[in-house]
């Protein structure tokens, strides 16, 4: 017996290209005659620019061409904001791709330089003079809002960029009958989201034709051309976006950005290519954020810890303007899952979006689901402690019933399929979570600062469906499309909407197709990325491309099943209904040796010498697959910690994640999601901060400053899994892009928390840092054990022999 | 980030390099740039010249002879950290380079770069500090030698005249009755020092008869302990006598007059405060206390 | 305007000769002089590891050092570590355990895990995290590099 494609951890099918140096990211490719523009950026946070003289720059050795906003206006139309979420008072301010008045972040465009390479166009920037007039700051985005506080955009008093509210029940009853009331002031800190490759872009554009070719890091292509198409005034038709091999994206590259339209502006008034490349230092400022929330959040409960009611008051900041997608993150992907894995019954979402003078916020790895996990298992502990039940026993209280199609909850959606206490049955297990605590007990008495978190979630995920797009104001669809072509040789091409980025669906993809007709998954061969040889797809994130764009080349695949059985039933003389079809092969029923295969059949298609009455030539179909409901993976992960509480230094000694996403197409792949994204997620806990000062200047703006997770600071990540599978799609999958991120900054947080709690220490901000921990531990008036010391935590302590991290 | 246009001299010899170092005032030396080629991306440096010392091969390479180890200034972390011979003579010189950077930078970063670059958060002052090297320097007039302990003046300031260049570090070999160690908290992006504190303690039994502290990272210039090194010295190393005696590098920080480095990871306060506790580390792993 | 300086650079056991301005990058020079794209650019502070080739038989980062400091050296990039069409033992295992997603990291990965396993051919995963402490991830949380680091070691020891 063989084993089933669909399922199995095959090694991917897009690596021989990786491993060897052939691949083609944006910065890789040149054109005949390229030239290369730098962005002259903003050094103030705020301020008027006087004025500018580029006359020294323009010439510069090598030196082409500069524009400033004064040559943009009235060419190129803002750039616009694709998520206005509905009954919120929006402000869609403009964003000039060059600004020629006021700059709002460090960072936002001032000028271009284009020049014949990359050290010139920086060698010129340098000799623009521009004078500004600095204007005061703001950047906290509970404080803009303020009254005083520096003022952004004429249209948006107060920096309110919009006010959401979503409530389902009675909260207020709920909290004023509540034995117990808990609540906490979270800052989810701004993260700088570092895919390994920075953005880059070229732009040619075709004079004779009218026609622009952006080759583009992005998630989202044709999303990309539609927005281009928005902003430069040229007809969709003639515009091609590209994304070639893309270096990660985490949501990063989600926004259509100012500066690919200012390449393209540069190609358009030159006539030739033009690349675009930042660099790191660059992308710290011009690359969008994530997170950035002050939250005010409480929950309600019964005296034996039933929760009843949960409700927040959240400031998002959104950066100096709306990113692409920015308003939908802290309200439909946050606000909306406050229920989580949990029967809560009362819940309220009030979430003020509000402009900062720093640069803009978006979708970063999950996207207001790690957020809203986050404020749930932060105040489930407190809850716990507050009734005195242990992090466990809380939970178990208070998940959802398992259940296998659809489950309201108040806050007004519904969750496909769940079984959340499995997964947390399974993680217990496998962390040794009886035995930890009773260890625990003794190492407490010993002054040793070890504790252990756990996180239980449920994400919403693999976006759509589109009718829900439009209700919450998504400015687009959210179906995906797949054409699967049969060639008469047998091979296939698979060519789909979702643009993958490291993702591996090349070769996931390909198991559907495999597992769907019997082929061999090397004869198939996925396309993506290029907006001229790819169907529509509204793109790669919120962990939606398998859930969504898998759906369609699994209804695809069983088109041209349908297809192939008519032609077989033809071939073989037989009725169609007496046709059976087992591992590519189609033969009647009780006759399986005088088959024909889908190699045979896709042969006949193709020459359509003979094929029955009514049946179009060729071996071709397409879905436009608009799913019925979003997917909502979920499960349960745990970290332990230990603190040397000399130092204040964290070691993240063994994490453990037990995920659903229902049947894994590849766990190979499955696995290495959720590795990166727990690692992810502990970035947020331990490391990762934008940190500005009151002026607004990046104070990490190098990744010598801002901490990215290393080898040797994370622990292997242990990973195991619940099958669930989901009823609302064909192949019963959810999301895993995100869920790693969703649980893992909320569990580890937790674990250090626990591994405080003998000196009473509640609560920290993030990141975790040696100091902030020190600090806390000093303040609660810790004198030590009678030795005096701590030490010896093991793989990745500071101090030791060698290696001093 | 790409630097601004230079010239560029490769120097064959040490004292070609000191010629075109005096003849061209606004020239640096480039060895293995790790310290220079950054800040020149960023621009915060632009030299007009550069003098490539990397071919010099009297610049290189690593001697034992008798109680002092030589090295020259070209010579790489990673040659240092992985030299079975430095290993032998002076463990924690070896755990030192080890400890810098990563394996691609240590394989290009050089001992004399280091040191000449005078990054306050550099490991190598620290060490060497403690250590009792001395860096040797070539000028148009002669060699002279200058204390590790006094070579760092300030932050990125050294004792090198600006037509000298360091050709060699002499390391002593640690006795039998000495051990050394070196404890740093790194910054978690940069894995530079945050805090770092070198010990050398000589024993008798676990009596301490003599001990060289220095500490690093939080200052412009390594502090030498010479109260913690007091308290050490003719005592019983002990958890409490070790706990005793670090508790007074804050005197020691006091006495050297200068001030406390603090930064968006690390407060001035948080690294005086955490310093005794590096030093008490390497003091413990030094005398094998650490895992009890 | 300075003078260009002449340089000769053996690249994956070639010989080329260029006139390079000073100030360009070993990593400018591999990839837009030489056009091996494979080496990528990932930061500016020498921290990412994206960049990292053999130079003279140990790794360097190509985005701090001139390639004037690379003349007359030999130099190996990810384009030069199959031999004959066949992967290495490093490309294989980062292959066979899924070691890398995205891709941008990889070249800097497979050559900073080749340095690894040479000079300790038998190392615990904690070594593998230590020697890999140059080169960032964001793709894998470092674990299928890790194991794919300890497959390729015990490939060779097998082979």
């Amino acid at each position: 017996m063989t084993t089933r494609i669909f399922g199995s951890g095959i090694r991917r099918r897009e690596d021989p290209r990786l491993i060897t140096g052939q691949a083609s990211y944006t910065d890789d490719i040149k054109l005949t005659g390229m030239v290369h523009a730098a962005i002259l950026r903003s050094p103030h946070a705020h301020a008027r620019i006087t004025s500018i003289n580029t006359d020294a720059a323009k010439g510069a050795s090598g030196v082409l061409a500069v524009y400033t906003g004064a040559d943009i206006e009235g060419v190129l139309n803002p750039i616009p904001c694709a998520w206005a979420i509905p009954d919120s008072d929006l402000k869609a301010v403009a964003y000039p791709a060059i600004a020629s008045d006021i700059v709002r972040y460090v960072g936002d465009a001032v000028a271009v330089v284009v020049a014949e390479n990359r050290y010139q166009a920086e060698d010129a920037l340098e000799l623009i003079e521009v004078d500004y007039q600095p204007l005061p700051a703001t950047i906290n985005p509970e404080r803009a809002l303020d009254d005083g506080a520096p003022q952004l955009h004429e249209d948006a008093p107060n920096n309110q960029a919009f006010h959401w509210v979503a409530a389902g029940g009675d909260t207020d009853a709920a909290f004023a009958d509540a034995a117990v009331t808990v609540s906490e002031t979270i800052h989810q800190q701004k993260l700088i989201p570092n895919p390994m490759e920075t953005r880059s872009a070229i732009a040619s554009w075709s004079p004779a034709m009218g026609e622009l070719t952006i080759w583009n890091t992005t998630q989202n292509p044709h999303i990309a051309r539609f927005v281009t198409c928005l902003v430069t005034g040229i007809g969709e038709h003639k515009i091609r976006v590209i994304a070639p091999e893309v270096g990660g994206g985490f949501g990063a590259k989600i926004a259509v950005y100012p500066w690919e339209m200012i390449a393209a502006f540069c190609s358009m008034q030159l006539g030739v290519p033009v690349k675009w490349t930042e660099t790191r230092s660059e992308n710290y400022i011009a690359t969008t954020h994530g997170r950035d929330h002050v939250e005010y959040v409480e929950m309600a409960a019964n005296a034996d810890g039933k929760v009843t009611a949960v409700r927040s008051v959240v400031y998002a900041g959104m950066g100096a303007y709306l990113s692409t997608a920015a308003p939908g993150i802290p309200t439909i992907l946050h606000g909306l899952m406050y229920s989580g894995p949990y029967d809560i019954a009362n819940i309220k979402a009030d979430v003020y979006g509000v402009f900062t003078n720093s640069t803009p916020v978006e979708a970063y790895r999950g996207a207001g689901r790690p957020e809203a996990t986050f404020l749930l298992e932060r105040l489930m502990d407190k809850v716990g402690e507050a009734v005195g039940i242990d992090a466990v026993e809380v939970r178990r209280r208070n998940l959802i019933e398992p259940f296998d199609n659809n489950r309201d909850v108040a806050i007004g959606i519904t969750y496909d399929s769940g079984n959340y206490s499995a997964a947390l049955d399974q993680l217990l297990g496998h962390i040794g979570y009886d035995q930890f605590r009773h260890d625990q007990t003794h190492e407490r008495e010993h002054g040793t600062f070890r504790g252990i978190g756990i996180a239980c979630y449920c994400e919403i995920c693999g976006l759509g469906p589109s009718q829900v797009a439009g209700a919450v104001g998504f400015g687009g669809g959210l179906w995906e499309s797949a054409t699967v072509r049969i060639y008469a040789t047998g091979k296939v091409n698979v060519f789909i909407g979702t643009s993958p980025h490291g993702q591996g669906e090349e070769t996931t993809f390909a198991q559907i197709v495999a597992d769907e007709i019997g082929v061999d998954v090397d004869d198939v061969e996925v396309i993506h990325g290029d907006t001229d040889t790819t169907p529509m797809g509204w793109g790669t994130y919120g962990s939606r491309t398998t859930v969504v764009g898998g759906a369609a080349v699994a209804l695809t695949m069983r088109k041209l099943r349908d297809k192939a059985r008519v032609i077989a039933a033809h071939l073989l003389e037989a009725d169609e209904a007496d046709i059976e079809y087992a591992d590519g092969q189609f033969f009647v029923r009780g006759a399986p040796d005088s088959a024909q295969s889908i190699q045979d059949i896709a042969l006949q298609a193709n020459v359509a010498w003979n094929l029955p009455e009514g049946i179009e030539p060729g071996m071709e179909a397409s879905t436009y697959y608009d799913p019925p409901n979003f997917s909502y993976p979920f499960g349960a992960h745990a970290a332990i910690v230990s603190i040397d509480p000399d130092n204040g230094h964290i070691t993240l000694d063994r994490y453990v994640a037990v995920d659903d996403c229902g049947p894994q197409i590849n766990p190979m792949i499955v696995e290495g999601q959720v590795h990166g994204g727990v690692v992810q997620g502990a970035g947020q806990a331990l490391w990762e901060g934008a940190v500005y000062d009151d002026n607004g200047q990046l104070l990490t703006g190098t990744m010598m400053d801002y901490a990215i997770p290393r080898a040797h600071l994370v622990p292997d990540i242990e990973v195991h899994s619940t099958v669930t599978p989901s009823p609302h799609n064909p192949l019963g999958v959810k999301g895993i892009g995100e869920t790693g991120t969703i649980a893992s900054t909320a569990a580890i947080y937790s674990a250090v928390m626990d591994a405080l709690k003998p000196i009473g220490v509640t609560s920290l901000d993030m990141p975790l840092t040696p100091e902030k921990v020190w600090r806390a531990i000093q303040e609660s008036g810790y004198t030590g054990n009678g030795h005096g010391h701590s030490h010896g935590n093991g793989h990745g302590h500071d101090h030791g022999h060698g290696h001093n991290h | 980030m790409f630097a601004a246009e230079f010239e560029y001299r490769k120097a064959g010899s040490i004292a070609d390099a000191v010629r075109l170092l005096s003849e061209n005032p606004d020239a640096k030396l480039l060895a293995g740039g790790h310290s220079l080629i950054p800040l020149m991306r960023f621009r915060l440096a632009r030299p007009e010249m550069l003098i490539d010392i990397g071919g010099i091969d009297g610049l290189r390479g690593i001697t034992v002879a008798g109680d002092h180890i030589n090295i020259g200034a070209l010579t790489t972390h990673g040659e240092i950290a992985n030299s079975a011979e430095v290993q032998q003579a002076n463990g924690l010189l070896a755990e030192a380079a080890g400890g810098i950077g990563d394996p691609a930078v240590r394989n290009r970063g050089t001992i004399g770069g280091n040191l000449a670059h005078a990054d306050p958060a550099s490991d190598w002052a620290t060490v060497l500090t403690a250590l009792g090297a001395n860096v040797s320097v070539q000028g148009p007039s002669g060699s002279r030698t200058i204390a590790a302990g006094d070579f760092v003046e300030d932050a990125f300031t050294t004792g090198l005249a600006e037509n000298e260049l360091i050709t060699t570090v002499t390391v002593p070999v640690l006795a039998a009755n000495q051990r050394a160690e070196y404890a740093k908290m790194a910054h978690p992006a940069s894995f530079y020092a945050v805090v770092g504190g070198a010990v050398v303690v000589t024993m008798d039994g676990d009596r301490c008869t003599a001990a060289s502290v220095a500490v690093g990272g939080l200052t412009p210039r390594p502090v030498k302990a010479a109260a913690v090194e007091q308290s050490l010295a003719g005592t019983t190393l002990t958890m409490d006598s070790i706990a005793d005696a670090t508790s007074r590098l804050g005197e020691d920080i006091s006495a050297a007059g200068v001030d406390i480095i603090g930064d968006v990871f690390a407060s001035a306060d948080f690294r005086s405060k955490v310093a005794p506790v590096e030093v008490k580390h390497a003091l413990l792993h030094a005398i094998g206390l650490a895992h009890h | 305007m300075p003078n260009k300086v002449p340089i000769t650079v053996s690249v994956n056991g070639r010989s080329h000769t260029a006139e390079v301005e000073p100030r360009t990058l070993l990593v400018h020079f591999l990839r837009e002089t030489l056009n091996l794209t494979g080496t990528k650019v990932g930061c500016d502070t020498s921290q990412c590891g994206a960049c990292v080739v053999r130079m003279n038989g140990v790794t360097v980062k190509s985005c701090t050092a001139f390639a004037v400091q690379a003349d007359g050296a030999e130099v190996t990039t990810i384009e030069g570590v199959a031999q004959n069409g066949n992967l290495s033992a490093v490309q294989e295992a980062f292959w066979n355990n899924h070691g890398l997603q995205c891709g941008f990291c990889t070249a800097g990965m497979i050559m900073s895990v080749t340095e690894i396993i040479e000079r300790n051919p038998n190392p615990s995963a904690d070594e593998v995290r230590a020697g890999l402490e140059g080169n960032m991830c964001r793709c894998t949380g470092y674990n299928n590099i890790v194991k794919a680091a300890l497959a390729a070691a015990a490939a060779q020891q097998g082979g």
